[in-house]
Parts: C-alpha cells; sequence; structure tokens
C-alpha cells in the first residue's frame, strides 16, 4: 500500500463494552432488593453488560468512504459511536483526526422550534461563527427540501414527517467540513430524490478530503457511496476491502 | 481477508505511532481546565442561541406567553403572603413584611429554578449529546441565562412591590448590582453541579423538590431572622450553621439594599464577605466538578 495516504481514523485492537438499563428482572425492582444494592455498592441487577465489539482493528484513510456492513446487532452503530469518542473503549484505544462527527437519525434537535431556528442552533452547535450561520442557512434549508412542500421551515419540526425531520438534520450535518463523518442509517429515510442528493454530498465530502463512514442496511446505497466495506459480525471484522468483494461474500453468508 | 487492515499498517511501524505521526489524538481525551474555558467562550453564541430557544419553546405554547415571567413570581408572592402574611401571622416586628417576604420568596425561587433544571440539563438533552460535539457546560450555562434572564424580569416586579408598599428609593438601591452578580455566579456553579450529579445518579432528581423546601424553611424566606436569633435554644455552633447559609445571606442582603432599618442576622460588611466567598467556591467549584466529567456525559 501507498506510504502517502493519510490516515485518518485508525483503530487498534478496540473492545466497547456497554452497560444497558434492561427491563427489571422479577424481585429486582423491590425497595427490599433497591435497598440492599445501595448498602453493598453492588451495580443494580437490571444492568447488564454488553460486549458489543471485540478486539476491531483497521486504518481508515483520508479520502475514503467505508461502508459498515452486518446483520442486526453485530456491533456497527456502537463503533461508530465509539470513534465518535461517544462510547469509551474498555481495552485497546481508537485515534481519530480532529473531532469525527456522528450523524444519526435519532440526533434530536429541539421539537418545539421551527426548521429554520434547529439549522441556526445545530450550526452553532457544530462551533460555526454567526456570520458562517447566516451565510450558510438558506442553503441548508434548500438542500434538505423541506420547503417544497410551502413553508414548512417556519413550522416547528414536531409537525415534520420522519423523513423530512431526518432531511433536515442530515442537511445541518453534512454542511460543514468535517474530517471524520460517520454517517448512520441516515440516508435511508429520505425519498429516492433525496437519497440521490444526499449520496452527491457524501461523495462531495469525500473529495474535500475527508472520510466518510457510513452504516446501511441497504446494499445499494453502500455500492452507490463507498468504495472500501467492513463486515462486521457479532462484534469482530470478518472482512475488510473493496465494496464488491466484501458484498459478495456478505451476500452469500447472508442467503445461508 | 479479515486481517488486510492490519497487514497493511503492520509494515514497518505499530498502529500507535502511526496515528501518533499523523497527527491523530485518542477520542475521548479530556481537554485542560483553560483549553475547556477556551471551547466554552467560543461556544458563546450558541450558549446564547440556546438559551432563548428554550425560552421560547417553554413559553411559546401559553397564550399570555413572556406575560408569565412576571406573572409567576406575584403568584408565589401573593400565595406565601396569603398564607404566612395573614392566616399564620409570622410578621412579628416587622414592619413592612410583605415587601420582606416578597424579597425572601423572589430570591430564594431564584436559586430553587437554576437548581431544579439545572439537574436536567444533561438528562433533558441526550439527543444533542450524543449527536453533537459541543462543551457541553454549555447546556448547564444555558440553564443559567435562561433564569438570570427571568430574575432580571422578576427583580423588577419586585422593586415595583417593594415601591408601592411604601419603600423609598435610595442610593443603596444599587447595591442590587453587585448582589445579583454574586448571586449568579452562586447559581451557575449549583446548576454545573447539579447538571453533573443527576447525569450520574437521576435518583436525585426525586429529591430535590424535599431539599430545597427544607432549605426554604431554614432561610427565613417566610418569617423574620429574628426568629433565629431571640430563640434560646439556638445558640453556638447551631446559629452560626445557620447563618453562615448561603441563601439566607444574599436574602438579607437583598432586604437590607431595598428597604431601611431591617433587623439583619448580621453585620452587612460580613454578610457581604459571606456571599462574596460563597459564590467564588461555590462558582469555581461547580465549573471544575462539571469539567472533570466532561467526558462522561451522554454514555452508556
Amino acid at each position: 500500500m501507498a506510504d502517502n495516504r493519510i490516515p485518518t481514523v485508525v483503530a487498534d485492537d478496540a473492545h466497547v463494552i456497554y452497560k444497558v438499563n434492561s427491563s427489571a428482572a422479577a424481585g429486582s425492582g423491590s425497595p427490599l432488593a433497591s435497598f440492599k444494592r445501595l448498602v453493598t455498592g453492588s451495580s443494580p441487577a437490571n444492568v447488564r453488560e454488553v460486549h458489543a465489539v471485540k478486539g476491531v482493528t483497521f486504518v481508515a484513510y483520508r479520502g475514503e468512504a467505508i461502508g459498515l456492513i452486518g446483520s442486526n446487532g453485530s456491533g456497527k452503530s456502537t463503533l461508530l459511536r465509539a470513534v465518535a469518542g461517544l462510547l469509551p473503549v474498555a481495552r485497546g484505544s481508537i485515534y481519530a483526526s480532529g473531532q469525527p462527527s456522528l450523524l444519526g437519525v435519532n440526533a434530536a434537535l429541539m421539537n418545539e422550534l421551527p426548521g429554520e431556528r434547529n439549522v441556526e442552533l445545530g450550526c452553532l452547535a457544530m462551533g460555526m461563527s454567526p456570520a458562517e450561520v447566516k451565510a450558510k442557512k438558506d442553503g441548508i434549508i434548500e438542500f434538505s427540501g423541506i420547503n417544497e412542500r410551502g413553508d414548512f421551515a417556519s413550522l416547528p419540526m414536531r409537525t415534520y414527517s420522519s423523513g423530512m425531520g431526518a432531511r433536515l438534520r442530515f442537511s445541518i450535518a453534512a454542511a460543514k467540513q468535517h474530517d471524520v463523518l460517520l454517517i448512520d442509517e441516515a440516508l435511508a429515510t429520505g425519498d429516492a430524490k433525496f437519497r440521490r442528493r444526499s449520496e452527491q454530498r457524501v461523495r462531495e465530502l469525500r473529495a474535500e478530503a475527508g472520510t466518510v463512514f457510513l452504516v446501511s442496511h441497504s446494499e445499494q446505497s453502500i455500492r452507490d457511496t463507498c468504495d472500501r466495506c467492513i463486515w462486521l459480525e457479532s462484534g469482530q471484522i470478518r472482512a475488510d476491502g473493496a465494496t464488491d468483494d466484501v458484498m459478495k461474500e456478505y451476500e452469500a453468508f447472508m442467503r445461508k | 481477508m479479515p486481517e488486510t487492515a492490519v497487514a497493511e499498517a503492520g509494515a514497518g511501524i505499530s498502529l500507535k505511532e502511526l496515528a501518533r505521526r499523523n497527527g491523530l489524538t485518542a477520542s475521548g481525551r479530556l481537554p485542560s481546565l483553560p483549553e475547556y474555558t477556551r471551547q466554552l467562550w467560543s461556544y458563546r453564541h450558541f450558549i446564547g442561541a440556546h438559551a432563548s430557544a428554550k425560552m421560547t419553546s417553554s413559553l411559546g405554547s401559553t397564550k399570555l406567553g413572556a406575560v408569565w415571567q412576571v406573572l409567576t413570581p406575584i403568584f408565589n408572592a401573593a400565595v406565601y403572603y396569603v398564607i404566612f402574611g395573614v392566616i399564620i401571622g409570622t410578621s412579628k416586628n416587622v414592619d413592612n413584611f410583605p415587601a420582606y417576604l416578597c424579597i425572601g420568596v423572589f430570591v430564594f425561587q431564584f436559586t430553587q429554578s437554576i437548581v431544579q433544571s439545572g439537574i436536567n440539563a444533561i438528562t433533558g438533552n441526550l439527543g444533542m449529546i450524543r449527536a453533537l460535539h459541543f462543551p457541553r457546560a454549555s447546556l448547564p450555562l444555558s440553564v443559567a441565562l435562561v433564569e438570570i434572564r427571568n430574575f432580571i424580569v422578576a427583580l423588577g416586579v419586585l422593586m415595583a412591590i417593594v415601591l408601592l408598599t411604601g419603600e423609598p428609593i435610595t442610593w443603596q438601591w444599587l447595591l442590587v448590582v453587585p448582589l445579583l452578580l454574586l448571586q449568579s455566579v452562586f447559581n451557575t456553579g449549583l446548576a454545573l453541579a447539579g447538571a453533573r450529579f443527576g447525569s450520574k445518579l437521576r435518583d436525585v432528581k426525586q429529591l430535590i423538590p424535599f431539599i430545597m423546601r427544607f432549605w426554604m424553611y431554614g432561610s427565613a424566606v417566610l418569617y423574620p431572622v429574628t426568629m433565629f436569633t431571640e430563640n434560646d435554644k439556638i445558640d453556638g455552633w447551631m446559629l452560626t450553621l445557620i447563618e453562615s447559609n448561603p441563601m439566607l445571606i444574599f436574602i438579607e442582603l437583598m432586604r437590607h439594599s431595598l428597604m431601611e432599618d431591617v433587623p439583619l442576622a448580621g453585620t452587612p460588611t460580613s454578610l457581604w464577605i459571606g456571599a462574596t466567598i460563597w459564590s467564588v467556591v461555590v462558582g469555581l467549584g461547580g465549573y471544575v466538578y462539571f469539567w472533570r466529567g466532561e467526558k462522561g456525559y451522554g454514555r452508556g
């Protein structure tokens, strides 16, 4: 491999273990059991540890778009959140250039506020200056296409359909130049027209010398946007390479 | 096939070395305190925008909107006046009890509302925290900003009440400005500390109403402060403890600034010194405590 490629994300035998509050098991919610936990200092019975990512190692380079595939619960989203620095790694380490940004469909802004106020707020939260926000605001709203059916930008976000909300969130996050952009299932929500536009934007972001990670169950959007694929299965990498090769293996595995 | 990434990077140097040479940093590193403060300063526009956004969205669904900012403290004072001033009659030897009571209620309300919303500053914004990177202290700070703005409006109402009850305007009224500053710093420290505490232990939220009520009854809000000093059972360390209560100090100082001839728990100088110490300790302490937990917010 050429040495002049610049790495942006390095994962070195990363393990992620997180705690989940599962619904309480029988008896663990009683006052007596809670009191016992308080006194003995033991962790609550309804908190379980999930070892979601087990020793993942890879290097991502500038200008790459990497698709993360795998069956449900294979640790894709967890890995993204660890790369973004939102979940701590239990063992090993993850290094990244700049501050990776995670863009997920759940990235809730303020639902009571109109779309345009959310655009301003989201841009400021990404560290833009007020002047930059002013310059980019109209572009973001236009890109999201929420105004195609009338003036939705001035209506509260709770009145939006789920697709419209996801489109606006994607547009806000994509307005900024990221060193590393992590996209979790976000492209799947929009309609076909928006998907084409957002895939185009992902390509632009790559061209502007960033690295894009994409988690998706849509084979088509992975094939269209990513040149490299990492296949995760129960927290471990099963394959890592060119999209076509990995997809072929993955499809063969899924048909079994 | 699974080992491709290792193979290509392993041609010479370790992954750690590769990351170091290209200036990559481990994600989730805690910035130093000056660095954090600088980051926070560069997010000041976000803090302001978030504060006004919250204000709009909380009052947006009511018909009267911003009028509630004035009405809420008035109703609050009216309820306490009827119960404690008229029915129970705790006024004793205070000449202008309505003004005396209102000052206590308003000043305490300022701290109370900041604590209540500070506890939720992190847990109520998890979606935002998990999606975007910004210094997390922006959230409790924006909470504090909302409450400080609300209090400035309430202060206007309070001054009107005090005037209507027959107090004159004197030069001492200017002392309200430094007092507002000190209490704001104190409250912001509480909001920061509460935000981290509430994010770690959600059970705290259930306890807050009781803690605040106990604190209020101990801060001479509803009865004259002389009830402590004239009580024979309270002396020595207990009296010292009661008199070093920061809320008692802030309320006393506000009464001293806005009213003539109020009985005070201590000399004005000692009260001002106490208020300054409390503000610096709680303000700085809260900030440092919150910063220490910066990387843990929104996890799990």
